[in-house]
């Protein structure tokens, strides 16, 4: 479903991202990536979801090759991919229901079907009754499940979130944790970047590590114990990967 | 449909940006409008000045009526004469003492010489040209003297081809400044919405889905915006009217073009802001 061939990316300012990763995800699977800030986790994302292209190799996703996608294809993608931030890109002047409604809106969806699928993403994620809040009326938490409900409406395959419970206590950690292991757990494939070990640790999914731009450990290829977790991550100084312009 | 709905909805949402928008297209749009203006004022004050531009050929007192009629029906036939009029001694006569009141007496019958005035068509009133007719009307033997006045039509030509330079100088300085001016406008609209576009991309907004609603608001700004310049025009020329002088406003094809020309601009700077900012994100 997610195959990653040697693929590397230099950024022409802060130098080399990542460097010959190579990995696959099923389809269902849970994955996540860890790694220091810096160590390429976001720009592995931003290869998922073609925000950007590979220096070198080949991202295919759902049959679309980084090679070979054209912008109407990426589009077409990305319909089919839900995406997660660790600061919820929510639309500040609009309710919940209408930052959830505004992906139905731009993709095209009938609008018989807008009304029926945000009520239930709403339920899904447990906001139903703060269908009408504004962003700055919600909790982090909450407006965390707002991003993720925006997310899963168009039924993705996949969820890719970037430090989603960065931004959050450690309750509202939990909460939104539980929500993707449910998300996961009904077919969809989550790939989630975080630097919480805690969280890592108390589950038994697939870890992918990065560190300077390479996969340093893959737990589906070592056996669980390979990677203690209980060493903290080196932290480098080299420029963040995170070129994030929004 | 949507996208007009879009556009709108953007306009509600920050209608004060909106309306800063409109009312700066307006004034950009407004200064090219009076420059306009006042280069067709210009233009027709010197075509009246033109008009009055003619070769004048003095006739020999002993020539009979029918030989100057039929220089007259030649004269008439050349291709840059609009109008060949005979001025008899009498009313040269005449017209000297009406035009110079104060020394009517002085003037007798039979001082003056009867002539053949020619008009020319616009646009053939170059100094070569009514040179060229001059020398033509020479070649008439009973043609004593031809004058054009020379130096007074040289001057009027340079001063016409100082204007039309300048004016399109001008006109393309004012028309670049309203144009960068109407580009960053619209740029603010698009880095005010840069939030929305970017998600609108996360979730999959084709790049036409999410520029036609920039497009359609930059048309609807750009002709509001002409409308608007168009009034504060109107306005600027009634008070020159009222306090200084008579001027003329635009034609109605001139309107047309000035409002179509704002929202073309309106378009053409959406088309670039958005343009610019997909390619960066």
């Amino acid at each position: 479903m997610i195959r990653l061939t040697d693929v590397a990316k230099e950024y022409p300012r802060s130098g080399v991202a990542l460097a010959q990763v190579s990995f696959e995800v099923k389809k269902g699977e849970f994955v996540y990536l860890t790694g220091p800030s810096g160590s390429g986790k976001t720009t592995i994302l931003k290869l998922l979801y073609m925000d950007d292209k590979p220096s070198q190799g080949e991202v295919w996703i759902n049959g679309v090759s980084s090679k070979t996608a054209s912008g109407r294809e990426i589009s077409r993608l990305r319909r089919r991919i839900g995406i997660v931030f660790q600061d919820f890109r929510l639309l500040e002047d609009r309710t919940a229901e209408a930052n959830i409604r505004f992906v139905l809106e731009v993709t095209g969806a009938p609008k018989a079907t807008i009304r029926s699928k945000v009520a239930r993403v709403l339920t899904q994620v447990g906001l139903a009754s703060k269908a009408t809040s504004f962003p700055r009326e919600l909790s982090g938490g909450e407006q965390q499940r707002v991003a993720i409900a925006r997310a899963l409406i168009n039924d993705p395959f996949v969820l890719i979130a970037d430090e989603p419970t960065g931004n959050l206590d450690e309750r509202a950690t939990r909460g939104v944790f539980q929500l993707l292991r449910d998300i996961n757990a009904s077919g969809t494939a989550v790939i989630m970047a975080t630097h919480d070990l805690d969280l890592v640790r108390r589950s038994n999914y697939r870890t992918i590590e990065l560190n300077h731009g390479r996969v340093v450990f893959d737990s589906s290829e070592s056996p669980a114990s390979a990677r203690p977790f209980d060493e903290p991550f080196e932290v480098r100084d080299t420029p963040s990967d995170s070129t994030e312009r929004f | 449909m949507r996208s007009a709905r879009e556009a709108l909805m953007a306009s509600r949402r920050a209608p004060l940006l909106s309306a800063l928008g409109v009312v700066t297209i307006a004034f950009s749009l407004f200064a090219f409008g009076l420059f306009g203006l006042v280069a067709i004022n210009i233009r027709k004050a010197l075509d009246q000045v033109e008009e009055r531009v003619e070769v004048r050929a003095f006739v020999s007192d002993s020539t009979d009526i029918e030989s100057v009629a039929a220089a007259m029906k030649d004269i008439g036939d050349f291709p840059e004469v609009a109008r060949v009029d005979y001025v008899s001694q009498e009313k040269a006569l005449e017209r000297a003492r009406k035009e110079m009141g104060e020394f009517a007496d002085v003037f007798e019958a039979g001082v003056l010489p009867a002539s053949i005035e020619v008009h020319l068509r616009p646009g053939m009133r170059s100094p070569a040209i009514v040179k060229s007719v001059a020398d033509r009307m020479k070649t008439y033997q009973f043609i004593d003297d031809v004058r054009y006045g020379e130096e007074w039509v040289d001057k009027l030509y340079r001063m016409r081809t100082i204007a039309t330079v300048a004016g399109i100088a001008l006109g393309v300085a004012f028309a670049a400044v309203a144009v960068i001016i109407i580009g960053a406008t619209i740029r603010m609209t698009v880095l005010a919405r840069a939030k929305e576009i970017s998600i609108m991309r996360l979730v999959g907004a084709t790049d036409m889905f999410i520029r036609l609603p920039f497009l359609i608001d930059g048309l609807v700004k750009g002709v509001l915006g002409g409308l608007l310049a168009l009034v504060f025009v109107w306005v600027a020329n009634r008070v020159v009217n009222e306090y200084f002088i008579e001027t003329i406003f635009f034609d109605r094809q001139m309107i047309f073009f000035g409002v179509v020309g704002g929202a073309m601009m309106g378009v053409l700077g959406s088309l670039v802001s958005v343009g610019r900012h997909l390619r960066r994100i």
